[in-house]
């Protein structure tokens, strides 16, 4: 039997004991290393010919990957490890660096337990670090530290012994002071990283080495050593000495929690069901012979096998042939085939326990963040939330008409394969609108779907997507139905400041009418008032609708509605038809008709909508943009073009650092602005710049553009260039 | 001027002498038909009035600028089934044509309220509020109408049912069917299958239907084309009952419990 074959047939084994699994993800900033590492741990643990790996990046299989050197899609792989006389499995998932499919990342967070995050010896704790580290734990997905690249201080800076030290020191600093102030309370100490108890290695992926202070005491190898190593150009024989996948999987399975032990804690974070009931128990105990309880984390249309979905097992055993649900779906579904990873890999096998990352095909009805269960009615797991938003906009046409449906079904598809790619259809143009987190993302995108779905397209010059909120409290606004036997009263005004942002971290239950206790409760302590807290009867994103109203009669019934015209107006504000943010809409009184005819949805919808739309006209709607972080780093003579590059797109410099003979410029810019910005920058300096960005949320429009932006949107939205006056919604 | 003409319930005949009077001598001549609908065509009453009826759709009823707007100059007339002024958008149309200072004159025609009650043999002061049953819609299921019904009920009074028709004229089979889901839903065990009611059809026509009998046992029964509606009873006098039991077929022995 080969060292692969073998391999499979242990990782077939160890799936059913879930104290030897561990399920990790290598989380990191652009570049940093993550797939050259991945790649080298499946070398050394036989599953690729070590030859391969680090040069051709198996993990990097896609043609546009190869091509530009980055990875795009989370690719999962796994390994079997021996570590004191017994084996493990480590499910693993390599994730992208790139903001743009940040998405990726966040979604891979809720499949496994623990992370490396892989920090560049020389480039240091990057934002993106910030970001995925942020994601990690958020998800209670507990880190372990990798500093990559170590042979780049030696050969490239020219560090010696005693600096490159100190380099170490300082990221080790600074990630513990990201994870202290972004851990669950509870873990804000034991989940801080030290080099003496093992939990952080150094390493460089490239030439296959790693170090850690215990193997340095098992082994007696030094930090001088492995300055030697590098200086004397003998990193092979290091590699021998301290094989990368040997110091790394060690770490792994030391300090990183099993599925048994995590999702003790994990559970009560990602469901709100009740913790006590059948499957809430099955869950928390990673129980197989449970119901099964799957979440969808991603699902990748493989030419050959058609749609994969990809999900993490928390409870039960999922079985070839089985009837599950997806929740929401009205049917239920067949699991055709399940399997395993095993090297890169799909194994078939006939079942897939709790604890572990299955993969599945012939699941039709599900989409990343979906539910399956066998469980009737069970409560859905709290939905994956990316941190930041589609903030970019492509029209999609296609070149011949009649390819028209299949265009239609290929964006689905799109849509269904990356979640951050959303698909709209203009109600006004009927053009078809595709939107992402930034330039690369939608060229990405752009270019799958004329090559590998094979449609030929026309997209147009990218846009961003604008947010409208108000700047004060409106009066009361009157809204009518079209039969005007419904009155209903609304204001509208800014959300509270901590409300916005504890909506943004994802931190109230997503489900209003399950969880309104604890919803009103949360509010209030955030500083809504009792009356306001108690009365929320939706959330949509970052807006609030509340009902401040007492004993109206038939107010009850007319809820859903009112919520259904509320979920319409956060989705087209007033001002430029873009989404609403931070909006808080108070219902202040209402008047019905006695009869239930005379109040149905197409009375009461129109009534609300307009109640709405008139409140937030008097609450002076503004546009916001999106904005961005830029990080550039260049030699010293060439900041003038920087500086100058930056003021010409709006841009703010916020902070430069000298790193030898390098500037380290620290920018912002609106996201509409940075257009272009890759080839702008790389004339401008020649292509001596390094430079990356991340998405920073939404800041106010200067006052000077916000006519000139909103007549430019309403237009291309096919709409009348003015937006409307209050009167226009008082019918 | 602006007239508001009722109909009454079923054909052309239904509507009064001074009614069709009304229709032939004015300028322009409307009818709306989705507050109240008809069991036969306008055909039949723009032959017998001599004169061409617009028909409007209800956001042209419920706007009304364009009616009133004529109404200034002409004489204009409104027609609708029943008895106008029941309808609220109706009205709404009469108080703004006051305001406006256009004169207005009513035309009363049989109301379903005061038929439904008379054909079953029920005493009009013993109805409580009128119920109007509204087919569920996505969001929408109203349980307001048990309200009313166990209102009316707590102090002895009938309910009349009337029946949605967007969408198709309801049968009371339907509804009867939404009134078992409604006590599903509140289960204050106000609404069974041994729940005393009465059905009538087609009223004011030549084979108009009058039903009484137990919930379980009607809403398995055809009682043939629409519309219908359903009456649901408070304390019965025992005019009432002597009625039921010899003008609507019902046994006495349903009432005793
Ligand atoms: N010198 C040196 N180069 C390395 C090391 N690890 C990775 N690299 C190089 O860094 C570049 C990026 O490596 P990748 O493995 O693609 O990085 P990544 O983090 O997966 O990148 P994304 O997935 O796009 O974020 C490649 O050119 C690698 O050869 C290392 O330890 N030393
Ligand atoms: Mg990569």
């Amino acid at each position: 039997m080969g060292r692969k074959e073998e391999n499979i047939k242990k990782a077939k084994e160890l799936r059913y004991i879930p104290e030897k699994i561990r399920n990790i993800g290598v989380v990191a900033h652009i570049d940093h290393g993550k797939t050259t590492f991945s790649d080298n741990l499946l070398a050394g643990a036989g599953m690729i010919s070590e030859e391969l790996a680090g040069e051709q990046l198996v993990l990097d299989y896609d043609e546009q990957e190869q091509a530009r050197g980055i990875t795009i899609n989370s690719a999962a792989a796994s390994m079997v490890h021996q570590w004191d006389g017994s084996e493990y499995l480590i499910n693993l998932i390599d994730t992208p660096g790139h903001v743009d499919f940040g998405g990726d990342v966040t979604r891979a967070m809720r499949a496994v337990d623990g992370a490396i995050v892989v920090v560049c010896a020389s480039e240091g704790v990057m934002p993106q670090t910030e970001t995925v580290l942020r994601q990690a734990l958020r998800e209670r997905v507990k880190p372990v530290l990798l500093i990559n690249k170590v042979d780049r201080l030696i050969n490239e800076l020219q560090l010696d012994a005693q600096e490159m030290q100190q380099r170490f020191v300082k990221i080790i600093t600074e990630v513990n002071r990201l994870i202290k102030k972004m851990a669950p309370e509870e873990h804000r100490e034991d989940w801080l990283v030290k080099p003496e108890n093992g939990s952080v290695a150094f390493g460089s992926a490239l030439h296959n080495w790693a170090i850690s202070v215990p193997y340095m005491k098992k082994t007696g190898i030094t930090f001088k050593d492995i300055y030697e190593y590098c200086k004397n150009d003998d990193q092979r024989a290091l590699a021998k000495k301290a094989p990368i996948h040997e110091v790394t999987l060690n770490m792994v399975i030391e300090h990183l929690p099993n599925p048994k032990e995590s999702q003790k804690y994990r559970i009560p974070n990602i469901w709100r069901g009740e913790l006590d009931s059948k499957i809430g128990k099955a869950m928390t105990e990673c129980d197989p012979k449970g119901p099964l309880a799957l979440m969808v984390t991603k699902i990748i249309i493989d030419p050959h096998a058609g749609e994969i979905t990809f999900g993490r097992v928390f409870s039960g055993t999922l079985k070839e042939g089985q009837e599950v649900q997806v929740v929401g779906m009205t049917k239920p579904s067949r699991i055709q085939q399940v399997a395993v990873m095993v090297g890169d890999d799909r194994i078939t096998v006939e079942d897939v326990p709790a604890g572990n990352i299955a993969a599945i095909s012939g699941l039709r009805d599900a989409y990343a963040g979906a539910t399956v269960t066998t469980e009737p009615d069970m409560e859905s797991f709290e939905s994956i939330r990316h941190i930041s938003e589609p903030v970019v906009t492509v029209r999609v046409e296609a070149k011949r008409p009649a390819d028209l449906p299949k265009l239609v079904k290929v964006l689905r598809d799109v849509n269904k394969a990356d979640p951050s790619i959303q698909v709209s259809i203009n109600q006004e143009t009927g053009e078809y609108l595709m939107s992402g987190m930034g330039e690369l993302h939608l060229e990405v995108t752009e270019y799958r779907i004329k090559n590998e779905y094979k449609v030929d397209i026309i997209t147009s010059e990218p846009t961003v997507i604008y947010r409208e909120t108000v700047k004060q409290k409106s009066p009361k606004f009157e809204g009518k139905s079209p039969n005007k036997h419904n009155y209903l009263y609304v204001e509208a005004e800014p959300l509270e400041e901590s409300v916005k942002k504890a909506l943004l971290e994802g931190e109230l239950p997503q489900n209003v009418k399950k969880h309104k206790k604890e919803i009103a409760k949360k509010l209030e302590e955030l500083g809504m008032s009792k009356e306001e807290a108690k009365g929320v009867f939706a959330i949509v994103g970052t807006n609030i609708l509340t009902d401040v109203t007492k004993g109206i009669q038939h107010l009850f019934e007319s809820k859903e509605l009112l919520k259904q015209a509320f979920e319409e107006v956060c989705a087209t504000g007033p001002k430029a038809a873009e989404p609403l943010q931070g909006v808080k809409i108070r219902l202040v009184d209402a008047k019905f008709h006695e009869d239930a005819i005379h109040r149905g949805p197409a009375q009461l919808i129109p009534a609300m909508r307009n109640a709405i739309y008139g409140a937030l006209t008097l609450a002076k709607p503004i546009l916001l943009e999106p904005m961005q972080k830029v990080f550039i780093s260049v030699p010293h003579e060439l900041m003038g073009s920087v500086t100058r590059e930056m003021s010409q797109r709006r841009g703010t410099i916020l902070d430069i650092k000298n790193e030898g003979d390098m500037s380290i410029i620290n920018a912002k810019a609106p996201v509409a602005e940075m257009f272009g910005f890759a080839s702008a920058i790389r004339s401008a300096t020649g292509g001596r710049v390094l430079w990356s960005t991340e998405n920073m949320g939404f800041e106010v429009l200067p006052e000077f553009l916000q006519d000139e932006i909103t007549r430019k949107i309403r237009e291309r939205k096919g709409l009348k260039p003015e937006p409307y006056p209050a009167d226009y919604y008082a019918g | 001027m602006l007239s508001f003409v009722g109909l009454g319930l079923w054909d052309e005949r239904d509507i009064t002498v001074k009614g069709l009077e009304e229709v032939r001598n004015c300028d322009v001549a409307y009818a709306e038909f989705y507050t109240s609908k008809m069991g036969v065509g306008i055909e039949r009453i723009e032959e017998l009035a001599g004169k061409k009826i617009h028909v409007l759709s209800r956001e042209e009823v419920e706007d009304g600028e364009r009616i009133l707007h004529e109404a200034e100059k002409k004489h204009v007339c409104l027609l609708a089934g029943g008895d106008t002024m029941a309808a609220t958008t109706h009205v709404d149309l009469r108080i703004r044509a006051v305001e406006r200072g256009i004169p207005t004159r009513v035309v009363h025609g049989v109301s379903i309220v005061s038929a439904a009650a008379g054909l079953l043999g029920l005493q009009v002061y013993k109805f409580g509020k009128v119920v109007s049953i509204a087919r569920p819609q996505p969001n929408f299921f109203p349980l307001s109408p048990y309200d009313a019904i166990r209102d009316n009920m707590t102090m002895g009074l009938h309910s009349l049912l009337l029946l949605d028709t967007t969408g198709g004229y309801m049968t009371a089979n339907e509804a009867l069917e939404l009134l078992l889901e409604m006590e599903e839903r509140k289960r204050e065990n106000l609404i069974g299958e041994d729940t005393p009611i009465a059905v009538v059809a087609r009223i004011s026509s030549d084979d108009a239907l009058a039903r009484a009998g137990c919930l379980g046992e009607l809403r398995k029964q055809d009682f043939g084309s629409t519309p219908h509606s359903v009456v649901l009873f408070g304390k019965l006098h025992f005019m009432e009952v002597r009625a039921l039991v010899t003008l609507a077929h019902a046994q006495e022995k349903i009432f005793k419990k």
